[in-house]
């Protein structure tokens, strides 16, 4: 009968997986097993969503020598320590832990598996097979914050944000450099919402935002509500994470894409030649994984020609949005309108 | 303090508070028949997934009629879901609180369940009916501009004002909830009339969902209603079941709530957020205390609210 | 019938949900395998069993208690954080106390705390007559930010790069994830030794025998000297303080973080628990169990079978649904007549 079969089957492959992996020189001929731990669904058009296409993006360019697997909508608490078990349980030798949250989870499912290979996204804790990856994403808001810079009537540019953690912060301070150092006059308006998902709330802080004047907004929650509420008050916005410009065709200037493809094929090449071995990787526009949309056509030449140098600069290494007259202020928030003054130091990378 | 600024902010205050008037409303009726339903946010999220699903789905075929079409879907939806409750509740005599909880599970997991497809989409947005030299105007949007959904959570709530205190079958509802074995004697239907008030609970928590999916912000995501449901619920308390009150205690937490993004927005937190988020419910539960504790009557919480009907008979 | 009901909702439900996953396009048969009996034939998951049935089986334990005397305490999810919070504040101010000292302090907090927070419903209900079911579950949002605040604010970890967690905790204060040899957490023991505690309470002492009469025949009670008031307090304090006890529990003994994934609604769902172990300590034991495994497998067949992990919710519920349907079953025999008696004997003499 199908279902004895099945438990039979689902007998023996936990109990082959939990044999120690002795003798698996065999294993070399099989694919990979790569598995990715995911904090939303993976059509959420955001954060999620970018990460499984670069998965896709894997599963095409190394076809055949690996086989990739995923789990959704997994939550930042101690449930998430089975399913990174299950996952090592299964086979997977190289799991992406796709969130803050699951910093200190990854680490704990790293020692009871050592042989298996971990890599943590945005996170600072490591082990001897424990990595860590995360994305300049400020390169893609200095682009937008020029962007918004140039094309702002009234001056005044928004910013929505979850929690005045460092991500954020430096993501609000890149957009408002960028923007003051091609119109000194802009304020930004800052509202952190205190939550990462909240779609309504987030529509009606952008509608305050918008209330207070703000006529170009940026964003850094999980859900295009944002872009939404642009579109209908007739300002602009920016995409974050993936190309969103389907929640709001004419407000949609441009968006910061996350292409984690690169970054994924590159670390399971390492394991499949064997040089894999724990970083703390802190990518950009260099080296692939950020991008920007393509612009909306409603932006100038100008505009263009501003953020393309932006780009290039990024990416040949020439322009830095963190340099000039500014004090360094590590790990301090931006509270107030005008946030031109304090910063968060380079060194934030190494998270110290 | 401009003017423009007060109409934007008062713009803002009406697209939070409508859904919440909206669920609140149908609970208010429910309450007054007796029956205490603590599913409304599973039966908002199931009106928000299925509006949301049918404004996709069929859009394009019904042109301009799509989103009422998915208004009422969501309605639909909102009673069916109902029904699982009342069946319960009513037929079957089970604890009222215990199957409205068991809703709200189910209705968070089912709602995930059919939504998962729709992840990542959207559909036009129902915005206002009015012409857009109306509608748009800087000035008259504060009352023109607002989507359809919003002018019918303001008639609900005096409709049901009116029912409730001025025609009979209001006071036949009243006393069902006030003593249900004295309405029984007198021969009304103690179980079709709440099985009604349960259905009306019902469709307006599903189009106060539907708010959410169509309205707010046009696409679905789980648990998006992120708990407006159980505000709602605190809404009812505190309006001490009385529709006026909730009228202006739905407004009162609006305000409360846009505040809250003002002040952020604008550098100030003399109060950290968490109180103004947790101010709902407290005020919720000192309302209770102030009501109970006075004893005024028509402001009391319907004598058999949450007890089954169990005729003597 | 009282423990036929259970069980044939458990199993009502297993049909129910293959046959739903069927319709919706997954593979149902397989879908309900890996949810409820991969769990339990699989030995490496049987912690992760223990360890979520653990808290569900002490919050429902206190419930149950209270639910025998009709006094319905919906708020258990709030008394759970404010236990775990209480703990770890104790644990927070004396950093360095040795572990044999710091540990039954912190668990005596965490059943305070949770006492606490119950004590504020109890007080409303006998001093306002305010419905405790309403009372209860406002303070559970309450409790929420109160959660919100205090890790985002004067108890943020200052290593946490100001994402809202607490420090964590130290060694010291922290409970191994199982007993040293075996998968049994430690928790689990303790809900073990708390069923026995209240099977005794509930089926052996003159109090429990209060509690049922309040429950069942009020009049009577008070006609037998037991006070109402002092059943409110007393139940709502113990389950209160069993909210607490799960809450602290899980804080030490999982991550040893509290962060905003914390509230994982084992308090509500602790209520399932209550009514499908019919109230009775021992059902409510195996309930856990039961609900526990949902849990886990719900997961799992996320992983194996890619259903979205709602769906754990929706067996709860159905679970849930049933076993209140069935409830009119245990109330009421079920007898078969066609019509009012009165007339039908009517009919009979009339036509003999």
């Amino acid at each position: 009968m199908t279902l004895l079969t099945r438990r039979n089957f689902m007998r023996t492959t936990a109990a082959g997986l939990a044999l120690p992996a002795l003798g698996r020189n065999a294993f070399a001929a099989e694919p990979l097993k790569v598995g990715f731990v995911y904090l939303g669904a993976i059509g959420d058009y955001g954060w999620t969503w970018s990460h499984e296409q670069g998965r896709k993006e894997l599963l095409k360019a190394l076809n055949g020598q690996v086989a990739a697997d995923y789990v959704e909508n997994v939550k930042e608490d101690a449930s998430a320590i089975p399913v990174m078990k299950d996952l090592a349980q299964q086979g997977h030798k190289l799991i992406f832990t796709t969130s803050y949250g699951y910093m200190d989870q990854t680490i704990e499912a790293a020692k009871q598996f050592p042989d298996v290979k971990w890599e943590h996204c945005t996170g600072y804790k490591h082990a001897d097979n424990v990595g860590t990856y995360n994305s300049r994403f400020y390169q893609g808001r200095a682009v937008c914050g020029t962007i918004a810079g140039m094309m702002t009537k009234t001056n005044t540019i928004g910013f929505l944000g979850s929690f005045k953690i460092p991500e954020v912060v430096m993501g609000v301070n890149a957009f408002t450099l960028a923007a003051q150092a091609v119109n000194p006059k802009i304020t930004t308006k800052l509202v952190m919402i205190d939550t990462w998902f909240d779609p309504a709330k987030e529509a009606a802080a952008a509608d305050t935002l918008a209330n207070l004047g703000c006529d170009v907004i940026a964003q850094h929650v999980d859900s295009p509500a944002t872009l939404q509420v642009c579109e209908k008050r007739k300002i602009y916005g920016f995409g974050y994470g993936a190309d969103m410009s389907r929640f709001a065709p004419h407000a949609h200037l441009t968006a910061s894409l996350d292409l984690w493809g690169p970054y994924y094929i590159s670390r399971a090449k390492a394991m499949l030649d064997g040089s894999w071995k724990p970083d703390d990787a802190w990518w950009g526009m260099k080296e692939g994984i950020l991008g920007m949309a393509p612009y909306n056509k409603v932006v100038p030449e100008n505009v263009r020609a501003a953020a393309d140098k932006i780009i290039a600069g990024t990416k040949d290494g020439s322009y830095d949005v963190f340099t000039g007259p500014i004090k360094d202020q590590s790990g301090k928030g931006c509270d107030s309108t005008r946030c031109g003054v304090s910063f968060v130091g380079g060194d934030l990378g190494g998270r110290s | 303090m401009s003017l423009a600024f007060i109409i934007d902010a008062l713009v803002t205050v009406v697209g939070v508070t409508t859904p919440i008037l909206l669920a609140a409303t149908g609970e208010l009726v429910v309450e007054k028949s007796g029956v205490l339903n603590l599913g409304i946010e599973g039966m908002m999220l199931i009106g928000a997934v299925t509006g949301f699903a049918v404004a996709f789905n069929y859009g394009p075929d019904l042109g301009d009629w799509a989103p009422w079409v998915a208004v009422l879907g969501a309605a639909v939806a909102g009673v069916v879901s109902s029904m699982l409750f009342a069946v319960l509740a009513l037929s079957l005599g089970s604890n009222q609180v215990a199957t409205g909880l068991a809703l709200t599970i189910f209705g968070i997991g089912l709602s995930s369940l059919i939504g998962a497809g729709y992840v990542g989409m959207t559909v036009p947005s129902f915005d206002s009916v009015f012409p857009d030299w109306l509608a748009g105007d800087p000035f008259w949007r504060v009352l023109f501009g607002y989507s359809p959904l919003v002018y019918f959570a303001l008639i609900m709530v005096f409709a049901v004002g009116w029912f409730l205190n001025r025609t009979r079958a209001g006071l036949v509802l009243r006393a069902v909830g006030e003593n249900d074995n004295s309405a029984h004697s007198i021969g009304y239907p103690v179980i079709p009339i709440r099985y009604a008030a349960i259905a009306f609970g019902g469709a307006l928590a599903g189009i106060a969902g539907s708010y959410f999916s169509m309205v707010i912000t046009p696409m679905w995501a789980e648990q998006m209603t992120a708990g407006r449901g159980w505000i709602a619920l605190a809404l009812v308390v505190f309006s001490g079941w009385r529709a006026g009150r909730l009228l202006a205690g739905a407004y009162f937490f609006g305000i409360l709530m846009t505040l809250e993004l003002y002040a952020k927005a604008s550098g100030f937190s003399f109060l950290p957020s968490q109180f103004w988020a947790a101010m709902p419910y407290i005020m919720a539960v000192v309302v209770l205390a102030v009501i109970s504790a006075r004893g005024v009557t028509g402001s009391e919480a319907p004598a058999c609210l949450g007890r089954p009907f169990m005729p003597n008979a | 019938m009282q423990v036929a009901t259970p069980i044939a909702s458990v199993l009502l439900t297993m049909l129910l949900g293959a046959i739903i996953f069927e319709l919706i396009g997954f593979d149902g048969p397989h879908a309900i395998y890996e949810t409820f009996i991969t769990p339990i034939v699989t030995s490496y998951k049987w912690q992760d069993v223990l360890t979520k049935a653990a808290p569900l089986i002490i919050i429902a334990l206190g419930l149950s208690l209270g639910n025998q005397a009709k006094i319905w305490n919906i708020g258990a999810e709030g008394q759970y954080i404010i236990g775990a919070l209480a703990g770890a504040g104790v644990a927070f101010f004396l950093p360095t106390a040795p572990g044999f000292l710091i540990i039954p302090l912190m668990i005596a907090a965490g059943v305070l705390g949770g006492m606490a927070w119950a004590a504020i419903p109890a007080w409303l209900k006998t001093r306002y007559n305010v419905s405790e079911v309403l009372s209860s579950l406002m303070l559970v949002y309450v409790a929420l930010q109160v959660l919100n605040y205090l890790i985002g604010g004067p108890w943020k970890d200052p290593n946490g790069h100001n994402f809202p967690q607490t420090p964590p905790l130290t060694p010291a204060e922290s409970l191994p994830n199982a007993l040293p040899g075996t998968v049994i957490p430690p928790g689990f023991v303790v809900a073990v030794v708390l069923t026995l505690v209240f099977w005794l309470l509930t089926s052996r002492s003159v109090y429990g025998f209060s509690v049922r009469t309040v429950g069942a025949a009020p009049s009577a009670a008070r006609y037998g000297g037991f006070d109402a008031s002092r059943t409110v307090w007393s139940t709502l304090l113990i389950s209160g303080g069993m909210a607490g006890l799960a809450g602290i529990l899980e804080a030490m003994s999982q991550l040893g973080q509290i962060n905003l994934g914390f509230p994982s609604g084992y308090g509500f769902t602790a209520i399932i628990v209550s009514f499908l172990g019919r109230l009775h300590p021992v059902g409510v034991f195996l309930a856990g169990l039961i609900l526990a495994v949902t849990y886990v497998g719900g997961q799992v067949a996320q992983t194996v079978v890619h259903v979205p992990n709602a769906t754990a919710g929706i067996f709860q519920a159905t679970m849930l649904f049933f076993i209140l349907a069935s409830d009119i079953l245990v109330r009421y025999r079920v007898r078969i007549i066609r019509e009012a008696p009165r007339p039908k004997a009517a009919t009979a003499e009339a036509s003999a």
